[in-house]
């Protein structure tokens, strides 16, 4: 079976809710019947085959050519299977996504990984700001799963993340693991400011020493074991972190301000 | 059967069903892996009065470790899941936890999973931070050499405690001599202990007392001072008797051990003074496995 592959044929000028395009939404329907599903697309709803031509048969295996950043909620929720997407994704890409693999190659807007629990996304771009955080309203932003962007990444990177692990090997903007609750952020470039805002617990991985606000805390140079597991952990993976293994770092913890739990480390 | 001299007795060694569990020790050098395996495995030697039957499997080299370290694998059994998870958060609170660079981790992936550093993370004191890696999660205590990293969870599973032969000898120091070069022999076997003091038992018991409050006692019938006065297994030659006690992970383990013991024992032969090979049991009533001596050498 080949992929099940949806080909923009037009650029959008309005927003498309691309959500129901999963594996688990798509799988056993014919081609006509995925056809017909309807996408909110701006104030009305569009058949799918009006904007894509569609090939391919293999559900458990999707993906989007000609991508843009209109295409909004790629992977909504998804429960397994593979979604790549070729050229560019919009907001919410892998929204509350569960299982499966998503894979970009180009950049995403705003809210990637939002709500992710569980299974892998792999960004090669760039990504807007609030990567792996809460919507307005949520409690928690991200919540298990792995992100790795090869690009930068915006503001406010795991803000309210609770769960998982997001390596970004670019840069970050301001705000990085405000509010953040648990999980592990690890940034290869640098750091805007305000980094660790309101950080209740969680572990900030840096290859450069941030510029840090007062209720931060020097705690000292440590070799920390654990370091090595999750070096071991990443050893697989397709990103530069697999390339490290390093367990001496500075540590610096808060936010004090709000409990001062979290931590950054520094490797030295 | 006779094996180089030695008489194999047509007896079988009566085990029972445990449940058991492994957990990887690891520090910044072999020394203190073992200076906490050896804390941990203290006092472990039955369940009689002890709770649980606890050795060192064998050393682990770095690269078998989950955090790259030198460390050794320990077994422990008990009778029971509740006994084994409460002895094993006892001993790894007062064993590992307060050890210099040591840390612990599953030793069994599958099995239940039962608690190993879950409990111990609250000596953090609300400092304790989770990680998960790789779908396991660990547990990070800050302690005052840095910090106590443990994994929340081992594997429990069925095993077979009890598995044992006996050396039958003309003197004392030749039943130690073929005792140790079984222990020799059968630490290469994976998956057991020889729970006791160096691996060897001198105190084998018997089942009751004349005293009420006592449930085991001398095995007089094996003990060579007493040849005169009970009803003895003992021949007029033999001088000494010594045990080795066998736990593993599965019967097949403990058979292994079983020949690879008494191989190494039988090697000293009747030129060195060793007469006998037996085994204790209970008359195949109490344990659900049997370890017939001469279809494990045969």
């Amino acid at each position: 079976m080949s992929a099940l592959t949806f080909t923009l044929k037009t650029a959008p000028q309005q927003r498309i809710d691309c959500s129901p395009l999963t594996s688990d939404n798509l799988a056993e329907k014919s081609a006509a019947e995925i056809g017909a599903i309807e996408l909110q697309h701006g104030n009305r709803k569009v058949r799918v085959d009006a904007l894509f031509d569609i090939a391919g048969t293999d559900a458990n295996d999707i993906v989007i050519h000609n991508g843009c950043d209109k295409l909004d909620y790629i992977g909504h929720s998804m429960k397994g299977g593979r979604i790549t997407v070729h050229g560019g994704a919009g907001c919410y890409f892998g929204f509350q996504m569960k299982k499966g693999e998503i894979v970009l190659h180009g950049n995403a807007d705003a809210f990637a990984a939002s709500g992710m629990a569980g299974g892998s996304m792999h960004i090669h771009g760039n990504v807007g700001d609030f990567l792996a955080s809460a919507i307005p309203g949520d409690r928690k932003g991200m919540k298990g799963g792995l992100v790795i962007v090869t690009g930068n990444a915006g503001d406010r990177v795991g803000d309210q993340m609770r769960r998982g692990i997001v390596l970004i090997e670019g840069n970050v903007g301001a705000y990085c693991a405000s509010r953040m609750l648990a999980g592990t952020i690890g940034v290869m470039g640098s750091v805007g400011d305000y980094i660790g805002y309101g950080m209740r617990r969680g572990t900030l991985l840096l290859f450069n020493t941030p510029k840090l606000h007062a209720t931060l805390q020097d705690c000292g140079t440590h070799t920390l074991p654990f370091l090595k597991l999750m070096f071991k952990s990443f050893s697989g993976l397709p990103s530069k972190f697999a390339t490290f293994n390093m367990n001496r770092v500075q540590r610096y913890a808060g936010d004090l301000a709000n409990d001062g739990k979290g931590e950054i480390l520094v490797f030295i | 059967m006779i094996i180089n001299g030695v008489a194999i007795d047509d007896t079988f060694a009566e085990a029972f069903g445990m449940r058991g569990t492994r957990v990887i020790i690891t520090a910044q050098n072999l020394k203190w892996a073992y200076n906490a395996a050896n804390a941990m495995t203290g006092f472990a030697t039955s369940v009689i009065a002890c709770g649980v039957e606890a050795g060192i499997e064998r050393e682990l080299e770095p690269s078998e470790t989950p955090d790259g370290r030198p460390g050794v694998a320990v077994l422990m059994f008990a009778m029971g899941s509740a006994v084994l998870m409460k002895q094993l958060e006892t001993r790894m609170g007062q064993c590992v936890l307060t050890c210099p660079t040591a840390a612990a981790f599953s030793g069994i992936e599958g099995g239940d999973r039962i608690n190993l550093g879950k409990n111990l993370r609250f000596f953090g004191d609300g400092f304790q931070i989770s990680k998960q890696f790789g779908g396991k999660r660990y547990w990070r205590v800050p302690v005052m050499d840095g910090e106590f990293l443990t994994e929340e969870k081992t594997g429990m599973v069925r095993a077979v405690g009890g598995g044992n032969f006996l050396v039958l000898a003309e003197s004392q120091p030749q039943a130690l001599a073929a005792c140790e070069a079984a222990i020799e022999a059968m630490k290469k076997i994976p998956n057991v202990i020889m729970p006791f003091p160096g691996g060897v038992v001198r105190s084998g018991s018997k089942v009751g007392s004349k005293y009420k409050t006592l449930i085991a006692s001398t095995n007089d019938a094996f003990c060579p001072t007493l040849k005169g006065i009970t009803k003895t297994d003992l021949s007029p030659e033999i001088e000494s008797v010594m045990e080795i006690v066998i736990d593993g992970l599965t019967d097949e383990d403990v058979r292994k051990a079983t020949r690879a013991g008494i191989a190494a024992a039988c090697e000293l032969g009747a030129k060195n003074g060793i007469k006998r090979i037996s085994a204790g049991n209970y008359g195949g009533k109490l344990g659900q496995f049997q370890f017939h001596l001469r279809e494990i050498m045969a």
